[in-house]
């Protein structure tokens, strides 16, 4: 009995961990709820580098306030540009225009995260992987997303970087042989270190799964609490079933 | 004062008498194993659907502009609502694997047979409703793959000669899937087979409670009695199985716990990732394949891939219909004289393997994209799927069955 239940319990968690280790993206990434002050700077990235032309539109600035300790003041003065109640979801400053600038409406990015099978990973590769490509309309292409309207807008902070010519412009994104990092060659510097780049995008990924489900935050905290319970349950269940057996035996 | 106020009522309405029927004096064999959990648990699942279900749609808006946006309020502004959302969307789930697995423990110990053809008949009415209940309710949500999904299901139709263009349009109430298709999807859905499913669950259990429950032996209990007419082997549902079938409730209560709380879309496959953005008529999803619990039938459908008289594509639909219709047929096609796998001989043994690998080789196939080995396997998998049944009269007689023990052997 007990190694049936054993059985079809690896059974059942056995796919979906199959699914999450698929796809091979450059880099890997699993984002961490339990950092609130990684989300706080990922908002504040977000504020400043996305939020121009990208909505939020099912989050309200109020309910990440609260999530992300964030107090209702520090939003209203530093994180909101667009005047509107601290209830409001954040719809983009500009969408319009910048549809216009880049010749489609660049996405609602609440659930970006929830895109793809590894959505964590995607979106922290996609934004790493920008480099300098000369025939595109932007100067920029991205080795996960080719072709993207998207300019590489964290330029300030990363610099540009060139990829290298051994590695081949199509071997990252889709169907590579597992994560390898793609080698690249810094072109121009930024404000920022490789290191603290990619801490500074791990941030912000963080701070979009967190806005791709709130309910994260507390989802795998309840989870243990629930299951806790169950076991207990089942245990006196068992021990019940058995008293009663005893005269059917 | 209890036993008068039972009176008062019994005298009106036969409530001690229904009581003893299906629960108190229903006599079921004492040999239930493992396989046997799963009836209680489908019912156990229908109620969360039937629950869940209740409160999702206190706060969905089935209209194509703001069916979306619904689901992410519920998710995230209503009280509760995500937990509530992700119960129904993997209990969907949860219900096909308790179905499977309650279809299984028929196909292994023989419930289908005589007596038992009716209760195996509703049975499959319920699993065809379940079918059709789950695909509408995974168009609601509105994101892309139910889009998508919705239009490769119901262009199915279309391959029927002559009235098949008219009876697409005629499905989706409009020229495209569109908020008409919604609104009917969601009224079908949430009224009219929800309806359907819980009068076919109430006579699947009337029928079993009529002629009695099966048991791994495949020995008929009711043939041995003792001098009150109570079968030797048989013991009590309650509180004999209420108190087992609570145990298992609880067992299946944190496998179910386990994915909502911490894998709620099951790396995938229980919500797709597609579906987390708004549906667009105007941009088709890389790789359009059903929830995993269609793909075997989805991997039938694909399996042919040449015109032969007919189109490919209309093969597909016959297979795809047959592979569910043969299910009813079952009862007549076993000829063998013994119920459970125990007795029976090599070659059914055999030809159950081969059905369960087959099945779940054509489920893999179907979450994946056809071509090259792929439409082969599913071709053998197809092949096989149908021997079994068809073959199924000449096996059933040539095989070798050992003698059955008149009484259970548990």
């Amino acid at each position: 009995m007990m190694r049936r239940i054993i059985f079809l319990l690896a059974a059942l968690v056995a796919p979906a961990a199959w699914a999450a280790g698929g796809g091979a993206l450059p880099y890997s990434f699993e984002p961490d709820l339990s950092n609130k002050s990684s989300m706080q700077r990922g908002a504040k990235l977000y504020m400043n580098y996305c939020a121009g032309c990208h909505s939020l539109q099912y989050l309200r600035y109020s309910r990440m306030a609260e999530d992300l300790d964030i107090p209702e003041e520090v939003v209203e003065a530093n994180l909101r540009f667009t005047g509107e109640k601290i209830q409001n979801h954040l719809t983009g400053v500009m969408p319009e225009a910048s549809a216009s600038w880049f010749g489609k409406q660049p996405p609602d990015l609440t659930l970006v995260t929830r895109w793809h099978k590894n959505g964590p990973s995607w979106v922290y590769s996609f934004l790493r992987t920008f480099y300098v490509d000369e025939s595109t309309a932007n100067g920029t292409n991205n080795l996960v997303l080719e072709n993207t309207a998207m300019p590489h807008v964290l330029w300030p902070l990363q610099g540009y970087q060139a990829l290298d010519e051994d590695h081949g412009e199509s071997s990252g994104g889709h169907g590579g042989h597992g994560p390898a990092a793609p080698a690249f060659t810094q072109v121009r510097e930024g404000s920022m270190s490789e290191q603290e780049y990619a801490q500074a995008v791990g941030d912000l990924v963080n701070f979009l799964t967190y806005a791709g489900e709130p309910a994260r935050l507390h989802r795998a905290g309840l989870g243990i609490k629930v299951i806790a319970f169950l076991l207990i349950f089942a245990l006196i269940a068992y021990l019940l079933k058995r008293e009663y057996w005893r005269d059917v035996h | 004062m209890a036993n008068k106020f039972m009176t008062w009522i019994d005298d009106r309405f036969p409530a001690t008498k229904l009581w003893n029927e299906h629960i108190a004096e229903y006599y079921a064999p004492k040999n239930f194993n493992f396989w046997y959990f799963f009836g209680s648990l489908a019912l156990l699942v229908l109620v969360n659907q039937l629950l869940t279900g209740i409160w999702l749609t206190m706060f969905y808006k089935p209209s194509a502009a703001e069916a979306f946006a619904s689901v992410e309020y519920i998710m995230r502004d209503v009280e509760w609502g995500w937990l509530i959302r992700y119960m129904h969307s993997t209990g969907a789930s949860a219900f096909f694997i308790v179905v499977y697995m309650h279809m299984f423990r028929a196909l292994l110990y023989g419930s289908y047979q005589k007596p038992r053809e009716l209760i195996w008949i509703f049975g499959c009415l319920i699993f065809l409703a379940l079918m059709a209940e789950a695909f509408m309710g995974y168009v609601l949500p509105w994101g892309n793959m139910s889009y998508w999904g919705a239009q490769v299901i119901i262009s199915l139709f279309g391959a029927i000669p002559v009235v098949g263009e008219g009876i697409t349009t005629w499905i989706k109430g409009d020229f495209i899937i569109a908020d008409a298709t919604l609104n009917r999807f969601f009224a079908l859905h949430v009224v009219a087979i929800p309806f359907a499913l819980v009068g076919l669950v109430i006579a699947h259990i009337m029928a079993l409670h009529h002629v009695g429950s099966n048991n791994p032996d495949g020995v008929e209990i009711k043939a041995k009695k003792d001098e009150k007419g109570i079968p030797l082997d048989g013991i009590p549902f309650h509180p004999y199985y209420t108190v087992k079938d609570i145990f298992g409730t609880a067992v299946f209560l944190i496998l179910f716990a386990a994915v909502i709380f911490f894998a709620p879309t099951f790396g995938g496959y229980f919500i797709e990732p597609p579906n987390f953005t708004p549906a667009d008529p105007l941009a088709t999803p890389e790789h359009i394949a059903p929830v995993w619990y269609y793909t075997p039938y989805y991997a039938i459908l694909r399996a042919v891939t040449v015109d032969f008289i007919i189109s490919a594509k209309l093969w597909g639909v016959i297979l795809f219909a047959s592979s569910v219709l043969i299910l009813f047929f079952l009862p007549w096609l076993d000829r063998s004289p013994v119920r459970s796998i125990r007795y029976k001989g090599w070659i059914f043994k055999g030809m159950l393997t081969a059905f369960v690998v087959a099945f779940l080789l054509l489920g893999y196939l179907g979450t994946q994209p056809p071509g090259g080995w792929r439409t082969l396997a599913s071709q053998i998998g197809t092949f096989v799927y149908f021997a079994f049944f068809l073959g199924m009269p000449f096996y059933s007689k040539l095989d070798k069955t050992k003698p059955v023990p008149e009484r259970v052997t548990e």
